[in-house]
């Protein structure tokens, strides 16, 4: 109830690991109260009561069943600790979608694996699942190391330069998800977000096929000037759009950024307005992004605006 | 007095009224031990009392500090996408918060706190190497300003107080603000580590006749097990931190992926180290609630041995779970449930002390002073930091709350609670003897409700943010995100927790001007600390006391013999044997001296220079061969220094015999 008003929240699961993990709090949390509840009362009737007739022996008697509680508690909490991991580690199941996740200051490179290596599809910033299928990231970093947290789905996971790990997720609803960076990682860990898009079969398949496809050339004169303002400036060196000339491996993929929600790893809102202002001055909206500043007259940018809004 | 736990209370005071004659000399005591007048004396000092202050005023300095870059985080925060600080500048502040308040508050305040009593509380003259603890100040002050300076120019460190390879490394952070934040650690490390090989020594080789190990106060216990825990874990961060600085200056490639180093290894060294820091920081505390329990219950402590074995356990286990701070990395599944195990097993030494706590208090006769307050404070705050922390030892939730606002909450409650809580009571508590002046009960009780109302809702809410899916360390956060009125709530519990530190900090103020003047030993505590006057006298006892039982005050009989046959005209200091503490030899401690200083500065010199060119490290070691060799001439060549015991014609009084001027 309360969890649906935040952003993102462990306590609102929508997928079977999170689930497991918000019972195995819950339990932890009712655990923890009665023993709070327990150990202070026992603190105030200690203050308050003054009796002291309270032999050594009575006191040692007291004493080692509070400790055989704890400890039999505690082994308590450790078998269903290790039960929740066991559960969690894998969902395995032959149909799952493999989706490479790579971490970049300050942003997410998402690829889906395919069979046919032409099938393979990269984009950034935004993952859409299908529902009710399992999902096993395999998630790396290209410079520090980040985290993946989406707290709805699951827990975390570290992206570790030099190391590829895999983790399991599932999303049971059909909703936007939002993941953050967990792992300091430098000026803009604050702006590193992730859209997880989570939606039925046939929509997951529709979205892959058109993310498959390379861009378009544009119909208009004005988007086509906006492409050559695109090729000929510095976007090129750090951007690749398939179906062009712009190759650039540096900076998120941008073949169908138009179809995006969000720009700047989910800093903005992907309108025309915040893209003409990200494009223009990044270090203004996200201080410390590896964007450079874009000066250039106004008709380029209406151009290269024009051309980008083609980039579905 | 049939049961052997009970304090014979009224004895104690009566034996105080019958003291007995005195036989040294206390004008030529003084003459040893006393410093030389004015600045001369208060730079070369060698007097544990004196540095432990200094450390002590220096810590809580820090403490301020630290608090004014959380307060000033939390300004930040209490608005979604706050343009008050950049990220750059709260990067600084985070960091800097965070470095500050683990290295130059919380692990010195203890030290100092152990560098003044462990010596009063086991009767000795002075601390054990005390040269090496005066240089050990002067080296943790160099570290304060190595930390701050660079901050208040804007180049303060700015990769977390973690300093995770490969962000620190010179390709991420090209600056010099890692560099000063690896050579600010081994600043620390060097002083830490002098430190706790004095108080290792001094309480096991410096006790009064009698002061067996099962009769060693358990603060002196505590700051046992914390100091061996500095020896074992100061080390690795001393490798991380040298290897971290020959990366940036050197081309080494110990965290440098791209060419064959391990971004893993950083966190496996920082943590082998990290997690034992905490333990390091909040042993003491938990001895220190030992300690103020035991004053305030009027009774030993129940539970003596377990409680000594739970502190002696929980050092040993705390070097067995640094993993558990690297769970998201994605570490092999039985490796992670050792560490699981680890984790929880912690909590049962804990859970013992805290049930020894209360049966003492259950069957003492309570006395509800402020110091005693300070401790009911703790045992809610830290025992809320405990149990979240068995929550975070659970690997599928501490996926969910790792790195968020819901273990910035824990480790608050856990090092809040667990020292500055039992900090502040101890300041109460022991503020008679250092001062010589008593603190008001009434505002303490205020400062104290200021400060446990702010902290509590400054703090808890952190619990539901992290729940609630809000990341540590991030400078802003989007409106919709739902964590705006908890951050909000947070700032009010930040102006109470300033009002309760600025009423601590008038009381102190009001006390040094108007106090009350202090007994001997106000409380009716039993330690030996109130043995002597308050403030003890540079030579800390007129009679080196012999002890007859856990709380000399308490337990000694009006006969109890005295240690006789020390000289008086050098700084005679007796040395007894490990295990039951009886004498073993007698041996000269040092005079004061300038050289300690100029060795700080020297290290200084060359760890400052270091960050800045290699040859700083040649033209350093100049002037540190020289301050060394100064240290180590040799002073008295001939018949003082170390001497067997016993001493010629002078012998310790036989137990039950009277104390009288035949030892002479």
């Amino acid at each position: 109830m309360i969890a649906a008003s935040f952003l993102q929240s462990a306590l609102d699961p929508a997928g079977p690991q999170a689930a497991h993990i918000a019972r195995l709090w819950w339990l932890l949390l009712a655990i923890a109260v009665v023993v709070f509840v327990a150990v202070l009362g026992f603190l105030a009737a200690a203050i308050l009561h003054r009796r002291r007739d309270t032999t050594e022996a009575s006191l040692t008697y007291a004493v080692s069943i509070a400790v055989g509680l704890t400890v039999v508690t505690l082994f308590a909490i450790l078998i269903v600790t290790v039960w929740t991991e066991r559960i969690n580690a894998t969902l395995g199941a032959a149909s799952a979608v493999t989706i490479e996740l790579t971490g970049h200051q300050f942003w997410w490179e998402v690829q889906y694996d395919a069979a046919n290596p032409v099938d393979r599809v990269t984009t950034a910033n935004e993952m859409h699942i299908p529902v009710g299928r399992p999902v096993v990231l395999k998630v790396t970093s290209r410079d520090v190391i980040h985290s993946f947290w989406a707290p709805n789905l699951h827990g975390k996971r570290d992206l570790i330069p030099g190391y590829t790990t895999a983790i399991w997720l599932q999303a049971d609803r059909p909703d936007v998800f939002r993941a953050q960076c967990a792992e300091f990682c430098g000026r803009q860990h604050a702006h590193m977000a992730l859209q997880i898009v989570a939606e039925p079969e046939p929509a997951f398949e529709r979205w892959l096929n058109a993310e498959r496809a390379p861009a378009h050339d544009p119909a208009d004169a004005g988007a086509l000037r906006g492409r050559d303002v695109f090729m000929k400036r510095q976007c090129v060196l750090c951007h690749q759009i398939r179906g062009t000339s712009a190759n650039g491996l540096v900076g998120p993929e941008l073949t169908h950024l138009a179809s995006r929600g969000t720009l700047a790893a989910g800093t903005l809102p992907n309108t025309t307005g915040h893209l003409a202002g990200w494009i223009i001055n990044p270090q203004a909206l996200k201080p410390g992004s590896q964007m450079p500043q874009n000066a250039m007259a106004s008709d380029e940018l209406q151009s290269l605006l024009a051309y980008l809004e083609t980039l579905k | 007095m049939n049961d052997p736990d009970r304090a014979p209370h009224g004895d104690a005071r009566t034996a105080k009224a019958e003291l007995p004659p005195v036989l040294e000399d206390a004008a030529a005591l003084a003459r040893t031990w006393s410093d030389p007048p004015g600045l001369v004396g208060w730079i070369t000092t060698v007097d544990h009392k004196r540095i432990a202050l200094r450390y002590l005023v220096t810590a809580f300095v820090m403490f301020l500090g630290g608090g004014v870059l959380a307060s000033m985080m939390r300004l930040q925060l209490s608005r979604p996408e706050n343009t008050l600080f950049g990220p750059d500048f709260y990067n600084q502040l985070f960091t800097t918060h965070g470095t500050n308040m683990m290295f130059l508050f919380a692990v010195p305040v203890t030290q100092a706190l152990g560098i003044y009593f462990v010596p009063l509380m086991v009767g000795s003259r002075n601390i054990a190497f005390p040269r090496m603890v005066a240089y050990s100040y002067w080296l943790y002050l160099g570290g304060c300003l190595m930390l701050w300076v660079p901050f208040l120019l804007n180049t303060g460190p700015d990769m977390g107080w973690f300093s995770y390879a490969p962000l620190s490394e010179i390709l991420y952070t090209p600056t010099k603000r890692a560099d000063v934040w690896a050579q600010m650690i081994t600043f620390t490390e060097v002083a830490g580590l002098a430190v706790a090989v004095s108080i290792v020594v001094t309480a096991l080789k410096l006790r009064a006749p009698g002061m067996s190990l099962n009769r060693i106060p358990i603060f002196v216990w505590g700051m046992v097990v914390q100091s061996f825990m500095i020896i074992f874990a100061m080390p690795a961060i001393m490798l991380a931190s040298t290897a971290l600085i020959l990366d940036r200056l050197a081309n080494t490639h110990f965290f440098d992926v791209e060419r064959g180093g391990d971004a893993l290894l950083w966190q496996h060294l920082f943590w082998f180290f990290g997690h034992p820091e905490v333990y390091i920081i909040f042993i003491p505390g938990t001895a220190l609630v030992s300690t103020i329990v035991t004053s305030f219950s009027r009774r030993h402590i129940f539970g003596y041995l377990a409680v000594v074995l739970s502190l002696v356990s929980t050092g040993f286990v705390g070097f067995g779970l640094w993993v558990h701070h690297m769970f998201a990395t994605g570490l092999p599944k039985l490796g992670e449930s050792f560490f699981t195990a680890a984790s929880i097993i912690i909590a049962v030494p804990t859970g013992i002390q805290f049930f020894c706590w209360i049966a003492t208090l259950w069957s003492g006769r309570v006395s509800l002073k402020t110091p005693l307050v300070w401790v009911l404070g703790f045992f809610w705050v830290f025992l809320i930091g405990g149990l979240t922390g068995v929550m975070l030892a659970a690997v599928p939730l501490d996926l969910q709350v790792h790195d968020t606002y819901f273990v910035v909450a824990h480790l608050h409650y856990v090092l809040i609670g667990g020292t500055v809580f039992p900090l502040f009571g101890a300041f109460y508590y022991w503020w008679p003897k250092l001062t010589g002046r008593m603190m008001r009960e009434r505002l303490g009780i205020a400062s104290f409700a200021c400060f446990f109302v702010g902290f509590n809702l400054t703090f808890f809410p952190m619990h539901l943010l992290g729940l609630h899916g809000m990341p540590r360390r991030v400078y802003t956060y989007p409106p919709d995100a739902g964590w705006t009125t908890m951050n909000q709530l947070e700032l009010v519990g930040v102006a109470f927790m300033t009002l309760g530190t600025l009423l601590f900090l008038a009381d102190a103020w009001m006390a040094l001007r108007h106090g009350a003047t202090a007994t001997d030993d106000p409380w009716l505590a039993g330690t030996l600390e109130w043995a002597t006057t308050s403030p003890p006298p540079a030579y800390n006892f007129l009679h080196a006391p012999t002890v007859a039982g856990r709380e000399p005050v308490w337990d000694n009989p009006p006969d109890q013999p005295i240690v006789v046959g020390l000289r008086t005209d050098v700084r005679d200091v007796l040395v007894t044997h490990v295990m039951d503490a009886e004498p073993d030899h007698r041996t000269e401690f040092p005079e004061p001296t300038k050289w300690p200083l100029l060795t700080a500065l020297s290290t200084t010199a060359l760890f400052v220079g270091s960050i800045f060119t290699a040859w700083a490290v040649v033209y350093c070691a100049v002037p540190l061969f020289v301050s060394m060799t100064g240290w180590f001439w040799p002073k008295h060549p001939g018949e003082t220094g170390t001497q067997a015991w016993p001493i010629a014609h002078r012998t310790l009084p036989m137990p039950n015999e009277p104390p009288s001027g035949k030892a002479a």
